[in-house]
């Protein structure tokens, strides 16, 4: 009798998470309570724009982003409510926290103090990882040294103090959104995990035996997209990469601690605004993708809500995305069986290519210096946004086909959108006031004697070059908040800009369907006396820049003349360079919610510059009714994720500028 | 409409003296326009501002100064340290920053290259960015008209760009001071000499100084290769290589020190005054070949003669001599 493939006792599943956090500590701590009695199995805390970038919620940066993209945390008293009637002992808590990453982790461990539970007994994750930060994510706040600097702190901390605290999660999620191939995503993610591990090792306060340790605490956080099976096996390759790098260059052969250990969300970047009903599909497909293989299997799981691309998910959106894990988890016999695919030629031959060439690519980063080179010399930004490029086009062209999108448009109307803006969550416009509120009375009834002196240990520390994180978790006590923290940093390091990549990116040429548009703009160059220009500008926080990029990259190839500076400007200084640099039309890109403030900011500064007939486009996730809004202000025309054709959109700004001009 | 506006010229005008940045921006998009009827009173605008630049009690001082040097070597970063150093002096900063076009698509991505601290930005630093557009070397058709437009404003304009070759020779006929940016360990020293453009420079900054040793060696590098070709500007002036870092903002007191006795140097010597009138030549030569061409240049004697014409003596600015000139190329080829 053949034996049984099955395994002696079915796997445990992953830890079945959801992204989430909006609007205040209170609101998402209920959304959090409501989630767990859901069946939900571990936290994942979504920070709003100025908590991950280090302001306070009254800093004038901080503006319009309060509790948009997740919750503010100010302070001890924010983060204790926070998780206010969930047992820390028992939690498992993901932090998607970099630049300040070693502030809320302070805060963590200072309201579990308080819960009274010992931070020995914490488990969970801070992100903590600072590169892809410039790649693709942009809430970086420090220059890349002095980042991986408190990077490494962090480890350096949490391997003795919360021995089951995973200090870093090495995205290459981020990357893949940022138009990383496979092979590139896996290349500069190991990369990345170098570059933390070298400066760990070189720590004077890291003992040489303790490295193996530490490299078994390094955990990677990775995008699933919809060619799954490649996904697999790109799961597989890094499996294999990370424990040959333990070996060869760590020196590691502990099996345990070589083990490749990586949590999950599913790609957004490939969910689409036409249909959305078909994310629910892809969604789940993409879930498959990186639990099919149990020798490479997810740790923790989210998956995004279907609707992400119109806006905020409401409570019965994630609902389904929780289900789905569910249904992958417990209904299903996927964690009955060994893995799959040992034994499969073809899956060994897809991992095998992927393998080889990821090698090649990260020993070139290694050899240009290492990741952090790599940053400051442009090489990982530029290569990235030439393959978003790509892929931009090749969507465009019909070459790669997203249904819906560009191949099978039909539909029939959808149900699950007939409701319009209600179909979608919206953050009150009082959270922001009621924040502040709550942040002013904690600054008012807090010792402010005890808050400077524990600003001042950590002026110390950094000057001394101590651990950074034992003085934070005094200052967190004392009721320091997050904007003072972040300042007491920027004084002491400075605030970095990192290229944008865009300037150096290469003509894509890929057929040529630039052309008729250049010889619209040759046309509008002569009517206009010199060429027409641009101004391509992202206010506020929100450092997702792909689209501004892939916009800047595209105008430059139809003949405009470019003027991009990069993430967070603030309204003022976008319409004093529009003004300065003499532009014809300005286009804005925002993708964290704060678009109607900020929009109507830049419109009435152009009013009183005397630019208000300077039109000006707006690209983002912006809901119909925004929309509307946005459109009545003045601005005059508006893209939302569902026009990825980008010559439409350029043709459109073409047209757009010589109407101006007449 | 702008266009149509007959008072253009003299709102500008007005609006330039009380340091309008509108007027400003309007003017830098004036010198920019290609249009005929543009083109001259763009002309006029900057026959006025001469004009105004050459009379009255207390004449505005300006002092034009190029950063130029390889990609990569930190030239924005070196500008942005030197200018929240200067911003304090409250005389007022523009900068003009040329990058280059894409041959394939004539369009060009412009900026990207410095964000003024929050000091700098409040105490009013004007930055235009220049597309380099059909000419291959560091410089835009209209930064000769933009400097002088910047100049009637500012104190100090700052004029950068990508050093390539043949444009160094542009860029130091057009400003009074130019500053050469070398990046530590790049071993372009040698391709520059090759190139004739260590002549030019009167200063040279090794950037990255917190490099260390290797800083050491390219400025010693430099010492000797200066050395060999001989000093810069006149034959008192030797130009000083120093050793500087945007980062760490060492150096940058001392640049700007060299950088202000450089000028004082050419203003007692008159070597100032020399390069500034060569300046101006080389840009009524470009102004007009762009317009007529050889042919319309031919009509006059042909370029050489034009330049000796403009060289000598005349009433009035050199933007009026060139509308002068202009119409009676004009005059000549309907004749013809």
């Amino acid at each position: 009798m053949p034996q049984s493939p099955h395994l002696e006792e079915p796997d445990r599943p992953w830890l079945i998470r959801t992204y989430s956090g909006h609007s205040s500590a209170q609101a998402s701590n209920a959304l959090y309570r409501s989630n767990l009695a859901a069946g939900q199995t571990g936290l994942s805390v979504a920070f709003d724009l100025p908590t991950q970038t280090g302001y306070d919620s009254d800093h004038p940066l901080a503006r319009g982003e309060v509790g948009k993209v997740g919750v503010p945390i100010c302070h001890i008293d924010d983060m204790a409510t926070l998780f206010d009637q969930i047992p820390l002992d028992r939690m498992n808590t993901s932090m998607t926290i970099n630049a300040t990453a070693a502030w809320l982790l302070a805060l963590y461990v200072a309201a579990a103090e308080r819960q009274g539970v010992a931070q020995d007994k914490l488990q969970g994750t801070t992100q903590n990882d600072i590169i892809k930060e410039y790649l693709s994510r942009g809430t970086y706040v420090f220059p890349p040294e002095a980042s991986i600097r408190t990077t490494s702190d962090i480890v350096a901390y949490t391997v003795e103090a919360i021995p089951k605290w995973n200090p870093i999660n090495i995205c290459s999620y981020h990357l893949q959104e940022a138009g990383a191939t496979p092979v590139q995503e896996i290349a500069f993610a190991m990369a990345n995990a170098v570059a933390v591990l070298d400066a760990v090792r070189d720590r004077d306060d890291v003992p040489e035996e303790t490295i193996g340790r530490v490299f078994g605490r390094i955990s990677f956080f990775l995008n699933a997209g919809i060619r799954f099976v490649e996904e697999t096996c790109k799961c597989r390759a890094m499996t294999a990469l990370w424990a040959e790098l333990g070996r060869e260059r760590y020196g590691i052969d502990d099996e345990r601690m070589l083990r490749f250990r990586y949590g999950v969300q599913v790609n957004s970047l490939g969910l689409s605004e036409a249909q959305p009903e078909n994310n629910i599909v892809r969604i789940a497909l993409e879930a498959l993708g990186v639990t099919l293989s149990r020798n490479a299997r997810t740790r923790s799981l989210q998956l995004p809500a279907w609707n992400e691309a119109l806006g905020l998910p409401r409570p019965w959106d994630q609902q389904l995305s929780l289900r789905t894990q569910q249904i992958l988890a417990y209904e299903t016999d996927l964690l009955e069986y060994p893995d799959l695919f040992d034994g499969s030629h073809v899956v060994e031959a897809r991992t095998a290519a992927l393998l080889d060439d990821a090698r090649t690519e990260m020993h070139k980063i290694l050899e240009m210096g290492g990741a952090v080179s790599a940053i400051e010399n442009a090489y990982m930004k530029q290569a990235l946004v030439e393959s978003h490029t790509r892929r931009i086009r090749a969507i465009e062209r019909g070459e790669q086909t997203v249904v819906g999108v560009n191949r099978f448009e039909e539909t029939a109307d959808s149900p699950l959108t007939a409701e319009g803006d209600a179909s979608i969550l919206k953050v009150d416009d009082s959270a922001e006031r009621d924040q502040v509120e709550r942040l002013l009375g904690f600054r008012g009834r807090r010792n402010t004697a005890e808050a400077e002196s524990a600003l001042k240990g950590i002026e110390d520390a950094l000057k001394n070059g101590d651990n950074i994180v034992p003085a934070s978790i005094r200052a967190a006590h004392a009721g320091v908040t997050t904007g003072e923290w972040s300042d007491t940093l920027r004084r002491l390091f400075g605030e970095y800009r990192a290229p944008t990549g865009v300037a150096a990116a290469r003509v894509v040429a890929v057929g040529d369907d630039n052309e008729a548009l250049r010889a619209r703009v040759e046309g509008l160059s002569e009517a206009l006396g010199r060429r027409p220009k641009i101004l391509v500008g992202k206010p506020g926080l929100d450092g997702h820049s792909n689209g501004a990029e892939q916009i800047a990259v595209k105008a430059r190839d139809v003949g405009l003349e470019v003027v991009y500076d990069g993430i967070r400007l603030t309204p003022e200084e976008i319409v004093q360079s529009a003004r300065d640099e003499g532009v014809h039309v300005i286009g804005l890109s925002i993708l964290s919610g704060s678009h109607s403030i900020l929009v109507r900011d830049v419109l009435q500064r152009l009013e009183k510059e005397g630019l208000g007939n300077l039109p000006v486009i707006v690209g983002g996730i912006i809901p119909d009714d925004d929309a509307a809004e946005l459109l009545a202000a003045g601005v005059e025309r508006i893209y939302t994720p569902k026009d990825f054709d980008l010559t439409r959109i350029m043709g459109d700004i073409v047209d757009i500028v010589g109407e101006a001009a007449r | 409409m702008t266009a149509r506006d007959p008072q253009r010229v003299t709102r500008l005008l007005e609006g330039l003296a009380a340091g309008e940045r509108g007027a400003i921006s309007e003017a830098l998009n004036l010198v920019d326009d290609r249009r005929s009827e543009e083109r001259e009173a763009a002309l006029r605008l900057l026959d006025g501002l001469a004009q105004r630049a050459g009379s009255g009690a207390s004449p505005h001082v300006h002092h034009r100064v190029g950063i130029t040097g390889a990609p990569g070597a930190g030239k924005s970063s070196l500008l942005n340290a030197l200018v929240e150093n200067l911003h304090s002096e409250a005389a007022g900063i523009g900068i003009i920053a040329v990058d280059p076009s894409s041959q394939r698509s004539g369009g060009a991505l412009l900026g990207d290259r410095m964000r003024l601290s929050g000091g700098a930005r409040e105490s009013g630093v004007f930055l235009r960015s220049m597309a380099a557009r059909d000419r291959l070397g560091g410089l835009a058709d209209a930064t000769h008209a933009s400097a002088t437009v910047l100049s009637s404003v500012f104190h100090w304009v700052f004029i950068e760009t990508v050093g390539v070759g043949q444009s160094e020779c542009e860029v130091a006929d057009l400003v009074d001071t130019l500053v050469f940016v070398a990046q530590p360990g790049a071993g372009d020293t040698l391709q520059f000499m090759k190139a004739g453009i260590l002549e030019l420079p009167d200063i040279f900054v090794v950037n990255k100084s917190d490099t260390g040793p290797v800083a050491e060696r390219t400025r010693g590098e430099l010492r000797s290769t200066l050395g060999l070709t001989g000093p810069g500007d006149g034959e008192n002036w030797q130009a000083p290589v120093l050793l500087a870092s945007a980062q760490d903002r060492h150096g940058i007191g001392d640049l700007i020190e060299r950088i202000a006795a450089h000028r004082d140097h050419g203003l007692a010597g008159g070597q100032l005054a020399e390069r500034r009138a060569r300046g101006q030549v080389a840009f009524a030569i470009e102004s007009l070949a762009r317009r007529y061409g050889d042919f319309g240049l031919a009509r006059l004697g042909g370029a050489q003669a034009i330049a000796r014409r403009l060289e000598a003596p005349r009433e009035g600015s050199i933007f009026g001599a060139v509308l002068e000139i202009g119409q009676q190329i004009e005059a000549e080829i309907r004749g013809a």
